[in-house]
């Protein structure tokens, strides 16, 4: 292995670290198919960004991607609440038209960038240590710690509100929660992962590290906190599987690593039933 | 440019006539199977559907090394039917929620697709090119044996709908009733899973696989808001999925460089979106104008009421009352009030001098009218359903508003054409 590699392998990490939190709560709300709707539909976020500002770092991308996602999550729940419309049409209705217009945008101005719809499905971790560096380490290794950073942080602080607002939504208002703005904190969170995943593993597969090693953690943990501590174990442990398979078929990372996590779950399914026996 | 439009309008290519014959018939396709997805309330389904096929048209692919239709149909089929398979069986047995289940499965298999994709792109097979179209979805590139997959695919399609709709409508609205009542449901689901997986299939290398979603969904969701009836809805889906296909075509065959499948998503969602805001009765807009009706002539009958109620503790029903009485009576909103009183006035019901206004006779009957039905409804509850005198005036409050003659008539009948309320004030007799 040499320090390419290495950044390689780091960079997934993060990106995977960065992914799980939110997903293990999306997994625990049974929310995951509208995670999957906001990594996509944030698509036109992070091209409008990205034609502003030049790049696919720093501020203006955090900051388009969370208003983005906040704003994708408002209309799919006005969509639903006004329209009147069954919550899983209106996912799709909303994401879907969000990513088509997203699909145009970075058609429309692809002289004017270097992001192409190949990148935007599936992205590509082999590209991360030939980016340019800030002091020594490519700019996606740097935004990810700093997301990564950030969303500790935040269920740090938070997290007597998330257990309650996902466990015991009553509890949570009796308790003087507000449920509503710590699902709005959650969609944020769910955007900021996918801004740090979008470069390297392209936004359909952001969703695979979201739920991934959250529903297998959630074969085994009893409590939350062992289920995020899980979660990002496993999580780490199908990163390293995932690209020796990748490099072993010369295929993509991304790719590789979500294969993996399916079948890291069929293999936890199997040792819970040998286990239970 | 305007020629070229041309062109394209009136089909004078055959090129162009294989292209709109092929979105034509796969957006006809999706949008008739959509509609059952969606009313069965599954039209993530579909979505996870066009994730699960790319494996299967890969290994269809590195079986014979070439790309035929009909092999990577079958390979697409395979796959798709297997990770529903999965799904069901992962959430039956409870190992994961559907809706993990879904998810996981769907990025799996995706996930094992852009492997295989990859790894058949760095082998540097001569053929391969032009896989990706299942990805990103390329209309132009629909060639004339596709389009007759496409037709027959179609016909097939159509023809198992037609079959099996009274079993598929069924399944839609009440799977509970097909079950007790003797249907094979867990067939039925069966056709509807293969049917879906099909209709993705042949859909998917037009839009590519994120896009495909929406044409299951959004035609079917649009279709829904201008009937009631499911054969209505089917013809209005797959028109509204066949006209979003034409335009998609058009913009990418006007400036080339533009990809079909996201211009059909925009203009089906323009649709839908035109749909839900001024679809009759269901629509935004129609349901908001019924809740402002009904608001008024809420307001108009409580304000005739006060009147009435007024003129009972005076003993004169029609004497004249001043905007300040009526509103140290009730809590109206100051504006509402002043509002009903002018309708009321246009209407004739109530007359208006100076600063008072009163009763016309005309106005007279209609307050008696809906006094009468609130304190018949206040005497039904007390007696029928036993509740306090002192706790029966707030339903009434509401009821008397929507009671209808016959209900009214069969009030009287069941009461036996009563006097008095239980407050003991006159119930006033029928016009």
């Amino acid at each position: 292995m040499n320090a390419n590699d290495l950044l390689i392998l780091l960079t997934a990490c993060l990106v995977t670290l960065a992914c799980v939190i939110p997903g293990s709560f999306l997994v625990l709300r049974r929310m995951t198919m509208f995670g999957d709707a906001l990594s996509h539909a944030v698509l036109p976020g992070i091209v409008v960004a990205y034609l502003l500002s030049g790049s696919l770092h720093g501020w203006p991308m955090l900051l388009s991607a969370t208003l983005t996602g906040l704003l994708v999550t408002l209309l799919i729940e006005t969509v639903q609440q006004k329209m009147r419309v069954q919550s899983d049409a209106a996912i799709g209705l909303i994401y879907t038209f969000l990513f088509a217009i997203g699909v145009i945008l970075v058609t429309l101005f692809s002289r004017q960038t270097d992001l192409d719809q190949e990148c935007v499905l599936y992205g590509d971790l082999a590209l991360i240590p030939f980016e340019t560096r800030y002091a020594g380490l490519p700019g996606a290794v740097w935004t990810t710690l700093l997301i990564d950073l950030a969303l500790v942080l935040v269920v740090w602080m938070g997290y007597r509100a998330f257990w309650s607002a996902t466990f015991d939504a009553g509890f949570a208002r009796a308790s003087g929660f507000s449920v509503l703005f710590w699902h709005y904190v959650l969609m944020a969170m769910v955007s900021l992962a996918t801004v740090s995943a979008f470069e390297s593993v392209g936004a359909i597969l952001v969703i695979s590290l979201m739920v991934g090693p959250p529903a297998l953690a959630a074969l085994f943990a009893r409590t939350l906190r062992q289920m995020l501590v899980l979660a990002a174990l496993f999580g780490l442990l199908s990163c390293l599987l995932g690209y020796l398979l990748a490099t072993r078929l010369d295929a993509s990372i991304a790719g590789a690593i979500a294969t993996t996590n399916g079948l890291l779950f069929g293999l936890g399914i199997a040792l819970r039933k040998a286990i239970s026996h | 440019m305007g020629e070229q439009a041309l062109s394209f309008l009136f089909l004078r290519e055959p090129n162009i006539r294989l292209v709109v014959a092929g979105v034509l018939l796969l957006s006809l396709i999706s949008a008739l199977v959509g509609c059952f997805t969606f009313l069965r309330k599954r039209s993530l389904m579909g979505d996870a559907i066009a994730h699960s096929v790319l494996p299967g048209i890969c290994v269809a692919f590195l079986l014979n090394n070439e790309k035929n239709p009909a092999l990577l149909l079958l390979g697409a089929l395979l796959s798709g039917l297997l990770s529903v398979a999965l799904m069901e069986a992962i959430s039956r047995r409870r190992l994961a929620r559907p809706d993990t289940a879904l998810s996981l499965l769907l990025s799996t298999f995706f996930g094992l697709g852009i492997v295989l994709l990859t790894y058949i792109q760095h082998q540097g097979f001569a053929a391969q090119a032009g896989l990706e179209k299942y990805l990103f979805g390329k209309a132009a590139g629909i060639t004339s044996a596709d389009v007759q997959l496409l037709g027959i695919s179609a016909i097939l399609i159509i023809a198992s709908i037609l079959l099996l709709r009274r079993g598929f409508t069924l399944l839609a609205f009440d799977e509970e009733y097909a079950r007790a009542a003797g249907w094979p449901v867990p067939a039925l689901q069966f056709c509807l899973s293969v049917l879906t997986v099909w209709a993705v299939s042949v859909g998917i290398q037009a839009v590519g696989v994120v896009l495909m979603a929406a044409l299951l969904i959004t035609p079917a969701l649009a279709a829904r808001f201008w009937t009631h009836s499911i054969a209505r809805m089917l013809l209005l889906a797959a028109c509204i999925g066949m006209l979003s296909g034409y335009t998609g075509a058009f913009v990418s065959f006007l400036s080339p460089g533009m990809p079909t499948g996201p211009w059909i998503v925009v203009a089906a969602t323009l649709l839908a979106g035109i749909s839900m805001l001024f679809a009759p009765r269901s629509g935004v807009l129609a349901r908001w104008q019924t809740h402002r009706n009904n608001r008024n002539t809420m307001l108009r009958e409580n304000i005739l009421k006060l009147f009435y109620q007024l003129g009972e503790k005076s003993g004169n029903l029609q004497q004249s009352v001043l905007e300040e009485d009526l509103l140290n009576q009730r809590a109206f909103a100051p504006q509402a009030l002043r509002r009903g009183l002018r309708t009321l006035e246009l209407k004739g019901l109530l007359l208006h001098h100076l600063h008072a206004y009163q009763l016309s006779d005309e106005g007279l009957r209609e307050a008696r009218r809906v006094v009468r039905l609130h304190r018949l409804w206040e005497l039904y509850l007390q007696r029928y359903l036993h509740l306090a005198p002192d706790h029966v005036h707030d339903d009434a409050e509401a009821m008397e508003h929507v009671i209808t003659p016959e209900i009214e008539e069969q009030l009287e009948h069941l009461l036996q054409n009563p006097e008095r309320d239980p407050h003991n004030t006159a119930i006033p007799p029928k016009a």
